[in-house]
């Protein structure tokens, strides 16, 4: 009986957010989506059935191909750099230093400064310019006699994303340390001290008991940092302003609708980056899912 | 055993050294805010500014302050609310498996991936036919939004917390509310950190419903440091040192949240 | 400490409750008290830092002086060609709920945009009363009109088509200032031979202004016209070797081109690090603010090919359909097209008037010069900035160059510019 008291308890302290993210979300996704298939150009709306032809063109464009491209770059670089720094930070300020304070606040710092100051930095930083007008990274390199990593940065042909995911590494890995360092923190000293009494080095502790543990905090911090990556806008146009070798889906998503009155294709755009993300997630929560009722 | 175990001390250089990048970019910031703006080029970004006026600080603090009100205005309350609501959330999907619970949880988290470029318009019509417009409707877009990914942090975290926890507060008697206020709340003090944090952060540095929904008397100070930037020509001396004017709130946010990263919370409560 | 921190926690929230409540009062209140204001008018712009916000002060001062019971609201919001700005202007017209008035560049992005969606009003009646079809420049009339209807008030003029260099530079390897194409590509072989580097460019954008400037070099003022209003074809030959021409400038500039702003590739002229650079004047403004000389630092003159010729652009005001104080509005509009209002503006945010009498010793050295071409040369209208293309074809123009831009294949981009046109605009 209290059982079925405690189940209507549940639905009325979960209803307001359902009920958020229902229209929202959910509303608000359903009208893109027809305006997705509609033939609106221009500031009149235009609701005009106009079948798959947004998404059609999307497949066909050149530059949309540019864009997915850039984006799995991107993704790839600044999740697994993020995940790994992250995770590494985290470490080493878990073993109780004195000054912790200071370089967890140091780390965490990057990512309250604004995204048009953090592009404008990291584009002086990541200046591409050789001979006498070299500066940036690349002066810093060459004065510390490290030559072999002067390099031409985000205007390297084809590969130019990953700069750009450097940067964006810097500002979020902080967050990643984070988490990790919450997670770490609430495994308790016990499992660590048993495994040592039994003879186990750090690097094996680490190994088969920490790192497994923490699994549920890597999938919180794939999930945060995927999602992030999919949608970054701001940062990538404050680097390297709006152009066409360092385009990704979100900035042609605001360049078509806002800039060109292209509202059916920003709409597809918009739609697209929902289906690959919700790609991502799907196999997640299953795993979560099931992964649970195991236990 | 314990001479075999290398030095934690040695940990300082890779720290150290980490550190160095991480100040990279933040000393550039911070000598460009103390340069005039004809010292701004490319050629002397690493250079030292020829003295250090307050000047660019002064102007920018004059420019960004009218609207640092309008920030902790906003940001207070939709930081506080996701989060409690995250935590609850979390809680019952975790915790309290019934019917339908795990089809909420996808339902909420597929939230956070929406891209916010493409509902700004209906979101402004929504905001504006329901009459909730400025602060307070920017504050509940935060929250809202916010809600699918506090939900999924506290989810993870209650649900790697063993159940015997609350097994045995059920057997003691306790109701779920009980168990949540008494129990769980207490320990979930490193989650809630994180999501602080992240809350925190996200609806401070938030540009872009701040400036579809609020206007020149109530907007916060991420759309007065956009405009100081200006359009065309851009005076980045004052720019930055308005940056890093604007971040401090935040930091001191870090620095304060940071001292909750405690250890050994369930140790004992797994005794108990 | 647990029990505690929750308590914290539950007083904070209950006052930032109250503090959420509350705010939007506090903030309106001085509003309240301010002197008293019958009326007011919310102007809409990009207009927010440096000169550009200097000029709207002081605009905005000539207005309270003609109109002291309204108040002038300002709801500018910064982005580079107003992207911020347009993006929140969108959404609020979308909402129902427009400005009074906004800035928008005169030409087709108004009017493609807001005329096509019945956004703005036209403004006939007021150039009567106003007087202003004396003294706006003819040519400038029919590019910002459609079907006999003048849609917005033009405040400043700025000219595309200049030619920034450093006079040191040139005078020490023996070059002249270029007058056509050729002698351009001569004068820059002179300079790469030499070491120094002969063209400065910055970011995509800037290659878009480059872009229009040699159409016009290339073409001529007349088959430059052409191309906006379908009469030239965009795969003639002649378009082609403009774009071959194009393709050729391109390989003059630095290498780093992608990761610079448009300041910092105009910077490397007044440094003497580049001999060239393609901007628009406002480029003056910003050389003034680093401190330099005209003559000594910095020379000008027309992009090659495109001498006795204006490519202007223009920021206006319109006036929205619905206008919550319509009559605010256009008192705003009369002070935006008046002598004092433009004269006040003009000088502080380095532009010229688009009246053509106002004083000219307001003015500093290049911009009496630009006054002085405004009223003598040939006018055409700017790409990048609005004039001549509506903002979706600028859009596939943009991305066109860009695809240009990465794989520098003429021929393809060509074809693209003919599918633009057709796309979005006249070309059949």
């Amino acid at each position: 009986m209290s059982k079925d008291k405690d189940r209507v308890l549940n639905i009325i302290l979960v209803s307001p957010s359902i009920l958020a993210v229902l229209i929202f979300v959910y509303g608000f996704i359903a009208w893109s989506v027809r305006v997705s298939l509609s033939r609106w150009k221009g500031l009149t709306p235009d609701y005009t059935w106009n079948r798959f032809n947004n998404y059609i063109e999307l497949f066909q464009d050149l530059r949309f191909a540019v864009d997915v491209r850039n984006t799995l770059i991107f993704t790839g670089v600044f999740v697994i750099g993020s995940l790994l720094l992250g995770f590494l930070l985290a470490v080493m300020l878990d073993q109780g230093l004195r000054g912790e304070g200071f370089f967890r606040s140091l780390f965490l710092f990057p990512m309250a400064i604004s995204y048009i100051v953090t592009g404008v930095v990291w584009r002086w930083l990541m200046n591409p310019a050789m001979g006498s007008r070299m500066s940036g990274f690349n002066l810093l390199f060459a004065n510390l006699g490290l030559d072999s990593l002067v390099n031409a940065w985000h205007t390297t042909p084809q590969w130019g994303m990953a700069a750009i995911a450097l940067a964006a590494i810097w500002q979020m890995s902080g967050y990643t340390m984070a988490l990790y360092l919450a997670g770490l923190r609430a495994i308790p000293q016990e499992l660590k001290e048993a495994a040592r009494i039994d003879g186990a080095s750090e690097v094996q502790i680490y190994r088969h008991i920490m790192i497994p543990l923490l699994s549920p905090v890597t999938l919180s911090a794939l999930i945060i940092l995927g999602h992030m990556s999919l949608k970054v806008f701001d940062l990538i146009v404050a680097i390297a302003g709006k152009q066409l070798a360092l385009d990704v889906p979100a900035i042609y998503m605001w360049q078509a609708t806002f800039d060109g009155q292209f509202y059916g294709r920003g709409a597809a755009i918009g739609i697209l980056l929902l289906l690959s993300v919700a790609v991502l997630i799907v196999p997640y929560i299953r795993y979560t899912l099931r992964t649970e009722t195991e236990q | 055993m314990k001479s075999l175990r290398f030095s934690k001390n040695w940990l300082y250089i890779p720290l150290v050294g980490m550190a160095i990048f991480y100040l990279i970019p933040m000393y550039v910031m911070l000598i460009t805010g103390f340069k005039a703006f004809d010292e701004i080029d490319l050629k002397t970004m690493w250079d030292l500014p020829r003295g250090i006026a307050f000047d660019n600080y002064v102007e920018a603090f004059s420019k960004l302050s009218p609207s640092l009100w309008n920030s902790f205005a906003m940001v207070i309350p939709a930081t506080l609310i996701s989060s409690a609501l995250g935590s609850l959330n979390g809680f019952i999907l975790a915790k309290w498996k019934f019917r339908g619970s795990d089809v909420i949880f996808p339902f909420i988290l597929f939230g956070m991936f929406i891209p916010y470029q493409s509902i700004l318009i209906p979101l402004v019509q929504f905001m504006n036919a329901a009459g909730i417009t400025g602060l307070p409707g920017l504050a509940m877009a935060h929250i809202i939004y916010g809600i699918p990914i506090t939900t999924l942090t506290f989810r993870n975290y209650y649900a790697s917390l063993p159940q015997e926890l609350l097994e045995a507060a059920k057997m003691d008697g306790a109701s779920m509310l009980g168990i949540y206020r008494y129990i769980l709340l207490p320990i979930s003090l490193p989650s809630f950190v994180v999501v602080l944090i992240w809350q925190f952060t996200s609806a401070w540095n938030d540009f872009l419903f701040a400036v579809v929904l609020t206007g020149n008397t109530d907007w916060p100070i991420t759309v007065a440091l956009n405009n100081m930037a200006g359009s065309q020509i851009i005076a980045w001396n004052v720019q930055m040192a308005g940056s890093l004017l604007a971040a401090l709130p935040t930091l001191l946010v870090y620095i304060f949240l940071g001292r909750y990263f405690l250890r050994g919370l369930l140790a004992g409560s797994l005794k108990g | 400490m647990n029990k505690k921190l929750f308590y914290l926690v539950s007083a904070l929230m209950i006052v930032s409750l109250a503090l959420a409540s509350c705010a939007p009062a506090a903030t309106e209140a001085p509003a309240t008290q301010a002197p008293v204001a019958t009326d007011q008018v919310e102007v809409f712009s990009w207009w927010t830092g440096g000169g550009e916000a200097a000029g709207l002060e002081a605009m905005i001062q000539v207005f309270a002086s003609t109109d002291p019971n309204i108040e002038f609201v300002n709801a500018a919001v910064a982005g580079g060609a107003g992207t911020n700005a347009r993006a929140v202007l969108a959404t609020r017209l979308q909402a129902g709920d427009p400005p009074d008035s906004w800035q928008g560049h005169a030409g087709q992005e108004l009017i493609g945009t807001y005329v096509a969606a019945g956004q703005i009003e036209p403004l006939n009646d007021l150039y009567e009363s106003e007087g202003w079809l004396d003294v706006m420049p003819e040519t400038l009339i029919p590019l910002i009109s459609q079907d006999g209807n003048i849609y917005s008030v033009p405040v400043n003029i700025h000219r595309a088509n200049v030619l920034w260099y450093n006079p040191g530079l040139l005078e020490a390897n023996g070059v002249e200032v270029p007058t056509t194409m050729d002698e351009w590509f001569a004068a820059m072989d002179t300079l790469q031979a030499a070491g120094v580097q002969p063209l400065a460019l910055g970011e995509q954008w800037t290659k878009l202004h480059l872009l229009e400037t040699v159409l016009l070099g290339t073409l001529g003022p007349e088959a430059y016209n052409g191309l906006w209003d379908g009469t030239t074809d965009w795969g003639s030959a002649e378009v082609k070797t403009a774009l071959e021409n194009y393709a050729k400038v391109l390989t003059y500039a630095n290498s780093d081109s992608a990761s610079l702003t448009w300041q910092d590739a105009s910077q490397l002229v007044v440094n003497g690090e580049a001999a060239f650079n393609v901007m628009g004047d406002w480029a003056a403004g910003y050389f003034i603010e680093l401190g330099k000389t005209a003559n000594t630092d910095y020379g000008w003159a027309a992009t090659p090919g495109s001498g006795g010729v204006f490519q202007f652009l223009s920021d206006s005001f319109v006036l929205a359909v619905g206008a919550p104080h319509r009559d605010a509005a256009l008192a705003w509009l009369k002070v935006a097209g008046s002598k004092e209002g433009q004269e006040a503006f003009n000088p502080v945010k380095g532009s010229i008037c688009a009246r053509t009498d106002c004083d000219q010793s307001l003015f500093g050295e290049y911009l009496q010069s630009a006054m002085a071409d405004w009223s003598s040369n040939t006018v055409v209208g700017s790409l990048t900035h609005g004039v001549v293309a509506n903002d979706s074809w600028k859009t596939e123009i943009d991305t066109s160059l860009g695809l240009f831009l990465t794989n520098s294949d003429v021929d393809a981009f060509q074809t693209a510019l003919v599918a633009a046109c057709a796309s979005s605009g006249p070309c059949k």
